[in-house]
């Protein structure tokens, strides 16, 4: 039987303004499936963002959603799921929004290991700003604001996120759906901080002025410049230079916030003699 | 329970009044001279089962706040003005999504990081207009213990009533002075929760003027699933462009607070009567006014003291109505001049306003007010 989209789309808000040809709704459609395969009910599940074009996703599902501030969503985000633990808490960014402006929050959210699931939808670029360099612009492509190529060398979200202790890092990307679905259920499960990069397109802001103007063409490149991590493993560095590594690349175990906070309260209350 | 009388820190007790006004979630970053609020908080809230954290800024203390009042749970966070800086923009987002949040801001120097363990009052208009855009918002200013305990309580009181953030403005001198105070009975608290849907979730729309200037506000995960966003919105709380609808909305947003001034205009008087030379003074500032009152009067001068507590809204009427029967306004503030605005603005040229302005870190004492007291009549 299809998957059934409508019950979790907010229908009347439709037509999107996202542009034709945007990965952003492969990644909503591989979250939704996720939610539905992990079994969550829609009034359990809160979805968060900041501000961009990944971060009008709020509007469009039904759940309880939180439209915050560029960069700010894991704050909002690490407040409602300390004031409701048993609650489920999903955050979906832009590049920008997480790496940029949301850079210090990000890495603060790995180290807690606190149970949310980030997904950051890379497209390269800021497009809902009219496409100025992110910090995953790659070295030499060009932006509105890097019109002679980028300068800066690009951030790996997902080595940054592994080295602040997120405890469930992934990678996949649009051109391959299934996948992400599998990923971003797997993190919806993991007890911690998961962050699954999905790698998408953005064709009028960063295709257009990477001589790949064209959706299919530029899915197609980025399925070209994946690397799967155990084909990665035999790989040297030269032959990964310009590719990205996708899978599951780091799963561990370590104290979650929330659960550590209930024993700091067991532990505050035994000491003043309340009865938990 | 403490019943008896004990010496508390302006701080402790603006965090322990916070625990007794339903504050169950508190996060900050520390910064003098507020950061014995989260000490206090980090040892008193989960005695309570509630949640403390220290977050990477205040900007992120201030987002947290917010997420865990919009799950309902009372919040609060505490900085003073660098960190009250980095607040605005998610302040601005509580005004425009109608989230209740209590910020304190234990002022000190600037502008910049100014005087760190010095007082000041410089963060008056910042209280009011710090964030960007036109927003509504209550800044409550006490003087004495019992007032900073119960400015406390009623912060919260108010930002649950009115959807709204709640600025409880302390100065170094009263954030970390000690006196005597007994905490009242919990009987004796009155404790406004904010208002919940009745209606079925289909029913529901958060920004609904129909209910009223303050529409109910459900808690996250209880069943009514709705979206918040710092854009502007429609009653649903979907983004919109529609100017009638940003129209309607700005002016409930206004009128919620500045046609309901009665249950939130709050000062005190002190020797009014027959004043012919008023002080307005608030916080720290009005202990020194007010001893320079009981001063002047021992010395057979007609002074009198308009103390506001909630500067924002600012007790407007009352002030106007002052200058009609003094002969002059003094306004002695630790900063170059803020407030002074304000009672110049009211007062509209109906008598003299005259500022008294130190900064440096040197409160104003009461023999300065009263030689100001005494060249005025
Ligand atoms: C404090 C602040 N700075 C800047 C902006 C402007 N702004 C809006 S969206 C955006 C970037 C969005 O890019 P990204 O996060 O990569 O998301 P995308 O639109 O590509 O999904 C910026 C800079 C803002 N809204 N707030």
């Amino acid at each position: 039987m299809a998957f059934d989209y409508e019950k979790y789309l907010r229908m009347d808000r439709m037509p999107h303004m996202w542009c034709p040809g945007c990965g952003i709704g492969i990644v909503v459609k591989a979250m939704l499936r996720a939610i539905e395969k992990v079994g969550w009910a829609q009034d359990d599940v809160a979805i968060v963002s900041g501000i961009g074009c990944t971060s009008r996703t709020p509007g469009y599902v039904d759940f309880n959603t939180l439209h915050t501030t560029h960069g700010r969503a894991l704050t909002f985000a690490t407040g409602l799921k300390l004031a409701r633990p048993d609650k489920h808490v999903i955050v979906i960014s832009g590049d920008g929004d997480a790496a940029a402006i949301g850079g210090n929050h990000f890495l603060h959210a790995c180290r807690r290991n606190i149970d949310i699931t980030l997904i950051v939808v890379n497209n390269y670029i800021y497009g809902m700003t009219g496409g100025q360099a992110s910090p995953t612009t790659p070295f030499g492509m060009r932006a509105s604001t890097a019109p002679y190529g980028a300068v800066d060398p690009a951030m790996d979200i997902c080595q940054v996120a592994i080295a602040a202790g997120a405890t469930y890092v992934a990678r996949g990307t649009v051109a391959q759906g299934l996948l992400l679905e599998r990923y971003i259920a797997n993190g919806l499960r993991h007890k911690g901080f998961s962050v699954i990069e999905a790698m998408s397109d953005c064709p009028v802001q960063y295709g257009r002025r990477n001589r790949m103007p064209n959706a299919v063409e530029m899915i197609q490149w980025i399925r070209d410049h994946g690397v799967p991590i155990a084909r990665a493993k035999d790989m040297s560095p030269e032959e990964l230079e310009g590719k990205f590594i996708t899978g599951e690349l780091h799963v561990a175990e370590r104290v979650e916030y929330t659960e550590e906070y209930l024993r700091v309260i067991e532990r505050a209350q035994k000491a003043v003699g309340v009865q938990a | 329970m403490a019943k008896e009388i004990r010496l508390w820190e302006g701080n402790h007790l603006v965090a322990e009044a916070a625990i007794l006004a339903g504050c169950r979630f508190f996060a900050g970053y520390p910064i003098t001279p507020s950061s014995e609020i989260a000490e206090y908080m980090a040892v008193r809230l989960p005695q309570v089962g509630g949640v403390f954290i220290q977050m990477e800024d205040e900007i992120a203390s201030m987002g947290a706040v917010i997420g865990a009042s919009l799950a309902g749970v009372k919040s609060m966070t505490a900085t003073s003005g660098p960190g009250f800086s980095l607040k605005q923009e998610n302040l601005g987002y509580a005004c425009m999504a109608e989230i209740p949040v209590v910020v304190v801001d234990v002022m000190r120097g600037g502008p910049s990081t100014g005087l760190p363990t010095h007082p000041s009052q410089m963060d008056v208009m910042q209280a009011r207009w710090g964030t960007h855009g036109d927003h509504w918002i209550i800044a409550l200013a006490p003087a004495f213990i019992d007032e900073i305990f119960w400015a406390t309580v009623r912060s919260f009181n108010l930002s649950e009533k009115f959807r709204v953030p709640v600025i409880l403005l302390l100065d170094e001198i009263l954030g970390h002075m000690h006196e005597g105070f007994r905490i009242p009975d919990p009987s004796e608290i009155e404790i406004v929760d904010r208002a919940r849907p009745t209606v079925p979730p289909e029913r529901y729309y958060p920004y609904d003027d129909t209910q009223g200037d303050v529409p109910p506000l459900a808690p996250f995960f209880s069943g009514y699933r709705f979206n918040v966003t710092g854009l502007n919105h429609d009653k649903a709380g979907f983004p919109t462009t529609n100017p009638e609808i940003i129209q309607r909305d700005m002016e409930r947003q206004r009128r919620k607070i500045m046609g309901h001034l009665d249950e939130i205009l709050w000062w005190a008087e002190h020797r009014l009567e027959d004043a012919e030379i008023a002080v307005v003074a608030y916080g720290s500032m009005g202990r020194s006014a007010h001893a320079a009152v009981d001063r002047a009067r021992a010395m057979g001068i007609r002074a009198g003291l308009f103390r506001p507590i909630s500067l924002w809204p600012f007790p407007e009427a009352e002030v106007a109505r002052l200058a009609e029967r003094v002969k002059a306004i003094l306004v002695p503030e630790m900063n170059m001049g803020q407030l002074v605005f304000e009672v110049e603005r009211v007062v509209a040229g109906r008598c003299p306003v005259i500022p008294i302005n130190k900064v440096g870190g040197i409160p104003i004492d009461p023999p300065e007010i009263l030689e100001a007291i005494r060249a005025r009549v």
